[in-house]
C-alpha cells in the first residue's frame, strides 16, 4: 500500500496537476448531491481498511451490503410495480384486471386524496378531489369493487395508505374473507407510515402519538394474523421529494424505522415476531453512483441497527428489503421527454442498487396524471433494463469499485452522525415536534432551488439547453368531471341501505376502544364489514385523538 | 396594477366603526406603510372609541401558542364577542423580509364571522416594538373587536416588550422545553401574568410545573401588599384536544376582573400610553430630523472631519444636539 | 432587492401535502425583501380568501399539485371578485398541464409557473406588475 500511495502521489503531482493547470476544470468543485467532494480518481487506497466480511460479506450474509438475497436477480428478476388508481373502484378495476391478464402478479393501490386524508367523498374538503389521484374509497362497498374476480390469495397488493392504514387494511382482510381467502395466505404491504407524513408527504390526521398506536396496532395485528403482510413501507421516497439529500433521505428513513421499532418493543412485541415484516421505500435520484451507494449503504446500516441496537436474533429481521420509485421531482415540465432518458438513468442505479421492486415514473406527470401510452414507456423501460442490458446477470455488479464502497462508507457514516444527534433530541417523533427534521430538509431544498438558479446545478432544458418554443403536451389524462358526483351518490345508496343501529354501535365501540387504548384493528374490521365508512371511522378517532396542525418551520 | 388604496384609498372613521373587514384591513396597511397619512384617523378613532381588552401571548418555539390562541379566541366567540388576533412575527435583518406563519395554526378559527387575523411583521424597531401594532389595536378597538390577542414567537426581548402591551400577558411554555425555561428572562417571568404548561399530557410535566413554581415564587419578592397582588397562576393544558382551555379562559377572565377591581395597582394604563407615546415621538424625530440628517451635505462633512481627526464623534454629537435644541425651540 | 411592502400570501388550496415547492417560493420572495402570508395545507377557497382579505395582501400564489385546479381555482376568483378583491395579483404554480393555462388565465389568474421557475423570475415577474 506504502508504494501504491508513492505511485499515486506521484501521478499527482505530476501528471494530473499540470493537466488540469494547463487545460482547467470543469467545474470549481466536484460533489455529489449530498455535498460530498468528489476526488478525481479513486484507487485501492481509499478503501484500505474495508473489511470484507465484516463490512460486505456475500449477498443474503450479514450485514447484507452486497444485497439480501444470495441469488439476487439470477433467480428471480425485481417486480416491476406500477403504480396505478384512478376515478372510481370500477374503472380502476378494470385496469388490474387487464395488468393481471399482461402476466402481472402485483398490484399498487393508489388512493384520492379523500381517502388518504379519512374523509368521505360528500365532506365539503373532498371537493374537487375524489378520485383524482388515486381511486375514491368510502366504504367496504367500493373495496369489494376494487378487487372483484381478482383472487387475493394470488396476487400481492401494495396500498399507499398511512394516516387511515387501519381502515383500508380492515377493508382488504373483509373483502378477503367474503372471497374465502384465508388471511394467512393475504401477502402485500400497507405502507403505514405515518412519521414521513409529517416530515414530507402531508396526508396526516391524528398528532403523532395516537398515531403511532395505530402503527403498533397495525404491527400487532399483522404479527398475529397476516403472517405474509408487510406490516410497513418505512418510507425515504418522500423525505427525498420534499427536498433532502441522500444523506438526510438515509438518515432519517432509518430514524422513523428505530422510532417505530421502539414503539412497538413498548407495546410488548417481540422483535423478532413483527421485524421481518418491516420493508423500505427509496427513491431514485439523478446523482448516479451516490444513489447506487446509498442503497447499499441502507441495508448495511440497517442491519447493523437491528441486530446491536435491538438484538435481533433472525436473520430475516435484520434484512433491509425495499422497493424503489424514480424521482418525481427530477422531473422537468421543460421539453418533458427528456424525462424517459432520466427515468432510465435512476431505474438503472436501483438495479445496481439491488432493489426488490421498482416503480418507474412516467415522463409527463410534472404536468399531470400519465397517459396510457406515458405508462407504457415507463413500464418498457424497466423491462429493457432488465431484459437486454444484462445488468441482473451479476449480483452487486459494483461492489469492488473503489469508489461505490468508498461512498457507500462515507454516507454510512454520515447518516449514522445524523442518527446520533437525533438520538441526542429524543429519537425521531421528537425531532420531527421540535421541527428539526422539517428544518434540514427545508434548508436543502433551498439550498437546491438556489443551486439551480445560479446554474451551479444543471438540469437540461430548465437552466440550459433551454427552448424558446414549448411543444405543448396536449394528451393529457382527464379525471372525467361527472365522477365525483357518482361517487357521492353510490356513497349515499350504500348510506341508505345498510342497517343503521349497527353503525351507531360500531362507532360507539370504537369510541370506547380508543379511549381505553385497546388495538383498533378489530373493532374496524367489524365496523367495516357493516359498511361503516372510512370518514365515520375517522371522525370518532378526530374526536378522541384531536388532528395534527403543522407548524411553519 | 398595484393596490388602489396605495393611490387614492381615503378612510374615514364612520367606514372603520362599520366594522367593515376589507376597510379593517387597509386602514392596517396605511398603518405600516403610509403613517402620516393616517394619523387624522388615528385621533379620530382613538377619541370617539374604548380601547379592547389586550391579552398578550408569546413563548417559546413550538409551545402550541397559536393553537391555544385558537381555542381561547373560539371561547370568547361562544360568549358572543367579536375577537381580533395580531399576530407578529420578525422581519428578516438581512433581506428586510419577513415569513408570517401563524394562520397556519388557526384553520378552525379564520373562517369565524367574528374573528378577524391579521399577521404584522416588526419591520425593524429600534427596540423591537413596532408602533404599529398599538395604532392596528386602536383601529380594532374602533371596529368593535372588544377582545384583541397580540401574539408573537420567542421569549427575547422584542417578544417581551410587545406583549407587554397587554392588559394580560400569558406565557406559553411546555414540559420538554426545560433548558429554554431555564434561560428566560427575567423579564419575562415579570410580564407574565399567566403561565400556561401546554401539552400537559408529557412525562415532564410534573417536573416543569415545580421549575416554574420555583421561578416564579422568586421572581415574585417584591414586596407587594398580599392581598393587592395577583397570584400568577400555573395553568396545565393540552391545546390539541381542549384539555384545561376551559379552566385557562376562566383564569383570563379572572385576571380581567382583578384588573378592573384593582387596576391601578396593577398595570396602568398611563405605561402603556406613554411608551407609545415615546414611539411616536421617536418615529417622528427619526423621520423629520435623523433621515434628512444622514442625508444632507453638514452630516458628510462632520464624517469627514471626524474622519481626518479634525473633530471627534462626540463633539460632533454634542454640536449636533445644539442644533436640534435651537429648532425644537 | 425591491420587494419592500410588497406582501403576499402564498396558498395551498385543495389536499395535496406536497408544500416543498410552496416553501420554497415563500422563502425566496422573504428572501427578495417581501412579506409573506404562509397559511399551510388543505386550504379551503373560503380560508384563502378570508386571509386575504384581512392579511391585505397584493399577491396571491396558489400552489396545487392534485389536479383539483380547474375545480378550485374558478371558485377561489369568483370568492375574490365578491369580496370586491380582484386588484389583488394572483399567480399559481405546481402541477398544472399546459392545456388548462389558457382557461385560468381567462378567469383572471395572470401567471402560471410551471416547476423549475428560477425564484429570480418571479419575483421580477411581481415587482414588475405591481410596478405597473
Amino acid at each position: 500500500m506504502d508504494e501504491l500511495r508513492d505511485y499515486y502521489q506521484e501521478w499527482l503531482e505530476e501528471e494530473l496537476k499540470p493537466t488540469v493547470d494547463n487545460f482547467g476544470s470543469r467545474k470549481k468543485e466536484f460533489k455529489t448531491a449530498s455535498d460530498i467532494e468528489l476526488e478525481a480518481l479513486y484507487t485501492p487506497l481509499d478503501i484500505d481498511d474495508l473489511d470484507y466480511l465484516s463490512e460486505l460479506n456475500f449477498p443474503g450474509q450479514y450485514p447484507y451490503t452486497r444485497g439480501v438475497y444470495a441469488t439476487m436477480y439470477r433467480s428471480r428478476l425485481w417486480t416491476m410495480r406500477q403504480y396505478a388508481g384512478f376515478g372510481t373502484a370500477k374503472e380502476t378495476n378494470q385496469r388490474y384486471r387487464y395488468l393481471l391478464e399482461q402476466g402481472q402478479t402485483g398490484l399498487s393501490v393508489a388512493f384520492d386524496l379523500p381517502t388518504q386524508i379519512g374523509y368521505d367523498s360528500d365532506q365539503p374538503l373532498a371537493r374537487g378531489e375524489v378520485g383524482r389521484v388515486g381511486v375514491a374509497i368510502d366504504t367496504l362497498k367500493d373495496m369489494e369493487t376494487l378487487f372483484d374476480k381478482i383472487p387475493l390469495d394470488k396476487v400481492s397488493t401494495s396500498m399507499t395508505i398511512n394516516a387511515p392504514a387501519a381502515v383500508l387494511l380492515a377493508m382488504y382482510v373483509a373483502v378477503a374473507e367474503k372471497q374465502g381467502v384465508d388471511r394467512s395466505k393475504l401477502a402485500g404491504t400497507v405502507q403505514n407510515d405515518i412519521l414521513k407524513e409529517y416530515i414530507a408527504r402531508g396526508t396526516y390526521i391524528f398528532p403523532p402519538e395516537p398515531s403511532l398506536k395505530l402503527v403498533t396496532d397495525i404491527f400487532e395485528f399483522c404479527s398475529q394474523e397476516l403472517p405474509r403482510w408487510n406490516s410497513i413501507s418505512i418510507s425515504g421516497y418522500h423525505i427525498r421529494e420534499a427536498g433532502s439529500d441522500a444523506i438526510q433521505e438515509l438518515a432519517f428513513t432509518l430514524g422513523n424505522g428505530i422510532e417505530y421499532v421502539e414503539s412497538a418493543l413498548e407495546r410488548g412485541l417481540n422483535i423478532d415476531d413483527f421485524a421481518p415484516r418491516l420493508s423500505f421505500f427509496f427513491n431514485a435520484q439523478m446523482n448516479f453512483f451516490e444513489e447506487i451507494a446509498k442503497f447499499r449503504a441502507a441495508r448495511r446500516l440497517w442491519a447493523e441497527i437491528m441486530r446491536e441496537r435491538f438484538g435481533a436474533k433472525k436473520d430475516k429481521s435484520c434484512m433491509l428489503r425495499f422497493h424503489t420509485q424514480t424521482a418525481g421531482a427530477a422531473l422537468t415540465a421543460q421539453q418533458p421527454e427528456n424525462n424517459i432518458i432520466r427515468v432510465a438513468y435512476q431505474a438503472l442505479a436501483a438495479a445496481l442498487g439491488g432493489t426488490q421492486s421498482l416503480h418507474t415514473n412516467s415522463f409527463d406527470e410534472a404536468l399531470g396524471l400519465p397517459t396510457e401510452k406515458s405508462v407504457k414507456i415507463a413500464l418498457r423501460t424497466q423491462q429493457i433494463l432488465a431484459e437486454e442490458t444484462g445488468v441482473a446477470d451479476v449480483i452487486d455488479p459494483l461492489g469492488g469499485s473503489y469508489l461505490i464502497e468508498s461512498m457507500t462508507d462515507t454516507l454510512v457514516e454520515e447518516a449514522r452522525d445524523y442518527l446520533e444527534e437525533i438520538d441526542k433530541l429524543g429519537g425521531m417523533a421528537e425531532a420531527i415536534e421540535a421541527g428539526f427534521v422539517q428544518r434540514e430538509i427545508q434548508e436543502t431544498a433551498y439550498e437546491m432551488q438556489k443551486d439551480i438558479d445560479n446554474q451551479e446545478q444543471i438540469v437540461v432544458g430548465v437552466n440550459k439547453y433551454q427552448e424558446e418554443e414549448e411543444e405543448e403536451i396536449e394528451d393529457i389524462l382527464k379525471v372525467d368531471p361527472e365522477l365525483e358526483q357518482s361517487q357521492k351518490e353510490s356513497l349515499q345508496r350504500v348510506r341508505v341501505n345498510r342497517d343503521a343501529t349497527k353503525v351507531e354501535k360500531h362507532l360507539t365501540k370504537l369510541r370506547e376502544a380508543a379511549e381505553k387504548e385497546e388495538n383498533l384493528m378489530y373493532p374496524i374490521l367489524a365496523a367495516v364489514k357493516d359498511y361503516v365508512s372510512i370518514g365515520e371511522i375517522c371522525g370518532v378517532l378526530r374526536d378522541i385523538f384531536g388532528e395534527y396542525e403543522a407548524r411553519h418551520f | 396594477m398595484r393596490k388602489s388604496w396605495q393611490n387614492k384609498m381615503k378612510i374615514t372613521a364612520e367606514q372603520v366603526f362599520a366594522g367593515e373587514e376589507k376597510v379593517i384591513a387597509r386602514a392596517i396597511s396605511l398603518i405600516e406603510n403610509e403613517r402620516q397619512q393616517v394619523f387624522p384617523l388615528l385621533k379620530e378613532l382613538y377619541s370617539r372609541s374604548e380601547l379592547a381588552y389586550l391579552l398578550g401571548v408569546t413563548g417559546p418555539p413550538g409551545s402550541g401558542k397559536s393553537t391555544l390562541v385558537a381555542k381561547i379566541v373560539s371561547g370568547w366567540v361562544r360568549e358572543g364577542n367579536k375577537v381580533a388576533v395580531i399576530a407578529i412575527d420578525p422581519t428578516s435583518e438581512f433581506s428586510g423580509g419577513a415569513l408570517l406563519g401563524d394562520r397556519i395554526r388557526m384553520d378552525d378559527i379564520s373562517t369565524n364571522k367574528d374573528v378577524f387575523i391579521r399577521s404584522m411583521a416588526t419591520r425593524g424597531y429600534l427596540g423591537g416594538l413596532n408602533p404599529a401594532i398599538f395604532d392596528t389595536v386602536v383601529v380594532l378597538s374602533a371596529a368593535g373587536y372588544k377582545k384583541i390577542v397580540i401574539e408573537t414567537v420567542g421569549v427575547g426581548q422584542n417578544e417581551i416588550d410587545i406583549v407587554s402591551l397587554a392588559d394580560t400577558t400569558l406565557v406559553v411554555t411546555v414540559p420538554e422545553a426545560g433548558d429554554e425555561v431555564q434561560a428566560f428572562k427575567a423579564g419575562l417571568m415579570e410580564a407574565g401574568d399567566i403561565f400556561v404548561l401546554n401539552k400537559a399530557d408529557h412525562p415532564e410535566v410534573n417536573k416543569m410545573e415545580l421549575v416554574l413554581k420555583q421561578m416564579l415564587r422568586l421572581g415574585n419578592t417584591a414586596g407587594e401588599q398580599a392581598e393587592n397582588r395577583w397570584e400568577v397562576p400555573i395553568v396545565k393544558t393540552i391545546a390539541t384536544t381542549e384539555k384545561g382551555i376551559a379552566e385557562l379562559n376562566k383564569t383570563i377572565a379572572e385576571h380581567q376582573e382583578f384588573l378592573t377591581e384593582k387596576g391601578e395597582n396593577q398595570k396602568a394604563p398611563g405605561k402603556i400610553i406613554s411608551n407609545h407615546l415615546i414611539h411616536l415621538l421617536e418615529e417622528s424625530l427619526k423621520r423629520k430630523y435623523l433621515d434628512p440628517l444622514k442625508e444632507s451635505p453638514a452630516f458628510a462633512k462632520l464624517l469627514q472631519e471626524i474622519a481626518a481627526k479634525k473633530t471627534d464623534p462626540y463633539s460632533a454629537m454634542e454640536e449636533l444636539m445644539a442644533n436640534f435644541k435651537e429648532r425644537l425651540g | 432587492m425591491t420587494g419592500k411592502n410588497i406582501k403576499v400570501l402564498i396558498a395551498k388550496p385543495g389536499l395535496d401535502g406536497h408544500d416543498r415547492g410552496a416553501k420554497v417560493i415563500a422563502r425566496g420572495l422573504k428572501e427578495a425583501g417581501m412579506e409573506v402570508v404562509y397559511t399551510g395545507l388543505r386550504q379551503t377557497p373560503a380560508q384563502i380568501v378570508r386571509a386575504a382579505l384581512q392579511e391585505d395582501v397584493d399577491v396571491i400564489g396558489l400552489s396545487i399539485l392534485s389536479g383539483a385546479h380547474q375545480e378550485l381555482f374558478p371558485v377561489i376568483m369568483d370568492e375574490l371578485e365578491e369580496a370586491g378583491l380582484e386588484d389583488i395579483l394572483v399567480l399559481a404554480g405546481g402541477t398544472i398541464p399546459d392545456s388548462d393555462h389558457q382557461e385560468l388565465k381567462e378567469i383572471g389568474i395572470k401567471e402560471i409557473f410551471k416547476p423549475g421557475t428560477p425564484i429570480k423570475e418571479i419575483v421580477e415577474f411581481i415587482e414588475k406588475e405591481l410596478a405597473e
